[in-house]
């Protein structure tokens, strides 16, 4: 291949050819978008090359009937196959199962797309996509909330004082390795099913990542920006408010994207709590009935809503925090 | 204006799993309102203690500070602070970091406005109060860290190693700003420095440091801070008093430095 051919597939960039070392050049590393496009089309052509292989039987479609419930002998077919994963031999034989359902099925991009209009529309019984998103979102939220409510002010009066910190370490680095799911069981006796349990569980997610972030970003602060503070006459409130709470803005940025990140993740988990509506009980009560298309939508729109959270919080960092990294 | 009156300052660090390490021993002096005093010495004799000590940060083990009538006992806006680098809040713009003293006291916003434009000015900034810190080069910096400080008028501006950071032309139109400053203002001024060409031609009075304890070995006083502000800042340099001063000044850090090298060999 010839050193100057201008590829589609190489750095556009003029100025970076000129350089004779290229391996090891790390910093230099960027993602090419052409290649992200790339992968994403090899990875539905796969999904469209297996799904041919292994067919999705169109009674399982969501989109044969909004209404599954109503559909008497679906419904029947469907709690056979959920009975059959846990009864006796005698009960349920293998051939019911396969019968039905290949162990392989996996609705095709055009069985995906169709589930995803009708889950638009209609929506999963009678609840529309957008609505269960809404709510995971705003569970989420409020949980996040919370967790930096609490989070962030304990972090700080850690990153503040010995006392303090004495006091809180012991008990964070005992809680925070504790997955959230593995505290839900709790959660629900305390709480109850449904949304008191699951924004809980999300505080419990969020918290600790806060503490911490809070905790770091107090203990970035140079003492002579502190010092300054104090000669121009700002008393201790003004420092905090003025200096160390400014100061620690990147560090609590990170923390609020990681635990966005987290929390988002432990929703499903959450939702499990038997809330009617929401993306997770939404994937959980469809796997029931082998809604595979519902299952595969409601979990594209999570991966997809966590992307595009996660970009927002960039493009708002930039905004808020443009001296991040600088000097 | 106040003077300046620094008696019998002793200086004990305690540290944690070792011996005390006596960074300033019996470091008494006057300085009169509106002298510029430079501080020089070998690295570890005290100097940034003997500052913060001035500028109320750390409390001496003995001795006392007196500004005017009041006894330094903590940080106050009668004494202004300029750091070598780092302490400008990235988070706010030029205009804010100069504004912040004014803030801090509930000035009146329209006068404030006023008079970070008018500092902006003096310190060569004009027209840059929207910009960003990350954005200036380090010259400018100090520029603002010095508008900032001057900003809350403050009867004694105290600056350790302001210029260290910088290169030999930036450094010497900064030089010639402070002398400057100081001749408009009348403040008094209490330098920090590792350079004896600094020391002298920016000192109106100078300490030679000793370390081990910390203790003022020579105390000078200078004529060319004032002849500075007529001469050529390059023609002064180069007459014959200020290089045998230069020479005599370092001749004496050499023996210094020498004695800490025997001391530890
Ligand atoms: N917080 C501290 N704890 C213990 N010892 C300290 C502390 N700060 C300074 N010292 C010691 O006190 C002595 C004086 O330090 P100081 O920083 O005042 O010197 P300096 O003259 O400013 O040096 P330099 O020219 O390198 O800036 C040194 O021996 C130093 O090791
Ligand atoms: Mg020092």
């Amino acid at each position: 291949m010839s050193e100057n051919g201008s590829s589609l597939f190489r750095r556009a960039t003029g100025q970076n050819d000129r350089k004779t070392v290229t391996f090891g050049d790390a910093a230099a590393v960027q993602s090419l978008p052409l290649w992200s496009a790339l992968s994403l089309a090899a990875l539905v052509l796969f999904w469209w090359a297996a799904t041919r292989t292994w067919g999705f039987p169109a009674e399982f479609r969501a989109a044969t009937k909004a209404d599954f419930a109503a559909n008497g002998e679906r419904f029947t077919q469907a709690k056979m196959l959920v009975q059959c994963n846990g009864a006796p031999a005698d009960v349920c034989d293998e051939s019911m199962y396969t019968q039905w359902l290949s162990p392989r099925s996996f609705p095709s991009p055009p069985d995906t797309w169709s589930g995803f209009k009708m889950l638009w529309t209609d929506g999963y019984k009678g609840v529309t996509l957008l609505t269960h998103a809404g709510t995971s979102l705003w569970r989420v939220l409020r949980g996040m909330f919370w967790g930096c409510l609490i989070g962030i002010p304990v972090g700080m009066a850690m990153g503040l004082s010995s006392r303090l910190r004495g006091i809180f370490d012991t008990i964070v680095e005992l809680f925070r390795p504790i997955p959230p799911l593995a505290i839900l069981p709790l959660f629900i006796i305390w709480f109850g099913l449904g949304d008191p349990s699951s924004v809980k569980l999300l505080i419990f997610a969020s918290v600790w990542i806060m503490i911490i972030a809070a905790r770091a970003g107090v203990r970035t602060v140079n003492l002579s920006k502190v010092r300054a503070a104090y000669s121009l006459g700002a008393s201790k409130w003004q420092v905090l408010r003025r200096v160390i709470l400014p100061n620690a803005l990147p560090e609590l940025f990170t923390g609020i994207r990681v635990a966005l990140g987290v929390s988002w993740g432990t929703l499903v988990a959450a939702e499990l709590t038997g809330t009617g509506v929401g993306l997770g009980t939404m994937i959980f009560q469809a796997k029931n009935f082998f809604l595979l298309d519902v299952v595969v939508v409601g979990t594209a729109t999570i991966a997809i809503i966590g992307v595009l959270m996660d970009m927002l919080m960039r493009i708002v960092e930039a905004r808020l925090i443009p001296w991040r990294g600088k000097g | 204006m106040k003077d300046l009156k620094v008696a019998g300052i002793d200086m004990v660090y305690a540290v944690p799993k070792g011996s005390p390490v006596h960074a300033l021993s019996d470091v008494s002096f006057d300085l009169e309102a509106g002298r510029l005093l430079t501080l020089l010495g070998p690295s570890g004799c005290g100097k940034t203690t003997l500052l913060n000590i001035l500028a109320g940060f750390l409390a001496p083990t003995g001795g006392t500070v007196t500004l005017g009538d009041d006894l330094i006992t903590g940080p106050g806006q009668e004494r202004g602070m300029v750091f070598q680098q780092g302490a400008l809040f990235e988070w706010l713009n030029v205009e804010q970091n100069v504004a912040f003293g004014p803030k801090m006291n509930g000035a009146d916003k329209a006068e404030t406005k006023e008079k970070v434009e008018d500092l902006l000015r003096t310190v060569g900034l004009q027209g840059f109060g929207d910009k960003r810190i990350y954005e200036l080069s380090g010259g400018m910096q100090q520029r603002v860290a010095l508008a900032r400080c001057l900003a809350n008028d403050p009867d004694v501006i105290l600056m350790d190693e302001p210029l260290g950071a910088l290169d030999a032309l930036t450094r010497e139109k900064m030089q010639g700003l402070i002398l400057d400053l100081w001749k408009d203002t009348g403040k008094t001024i209490v330098l920090v420095t590792h350079s004896v060409e600094e020391a002298l031609y920016l000192g109106d009075r100078l300490f030679v440091m000793a370390p081990r304890p910390g203790r003022i070995e020579r105390d000078y006083e200078l004529p060319f801070a004032r002849t500075g502000l007529e001469v050529e800042p390059r023609a002064l340099k180069a007459s014959p008093e200020f290089i045998d001063k230069r020479e005599e000044i370092l001749s004496l850090i050499w023996e210094m430095e020498e004695e800490i090298m025997g001391h530890e060999g």
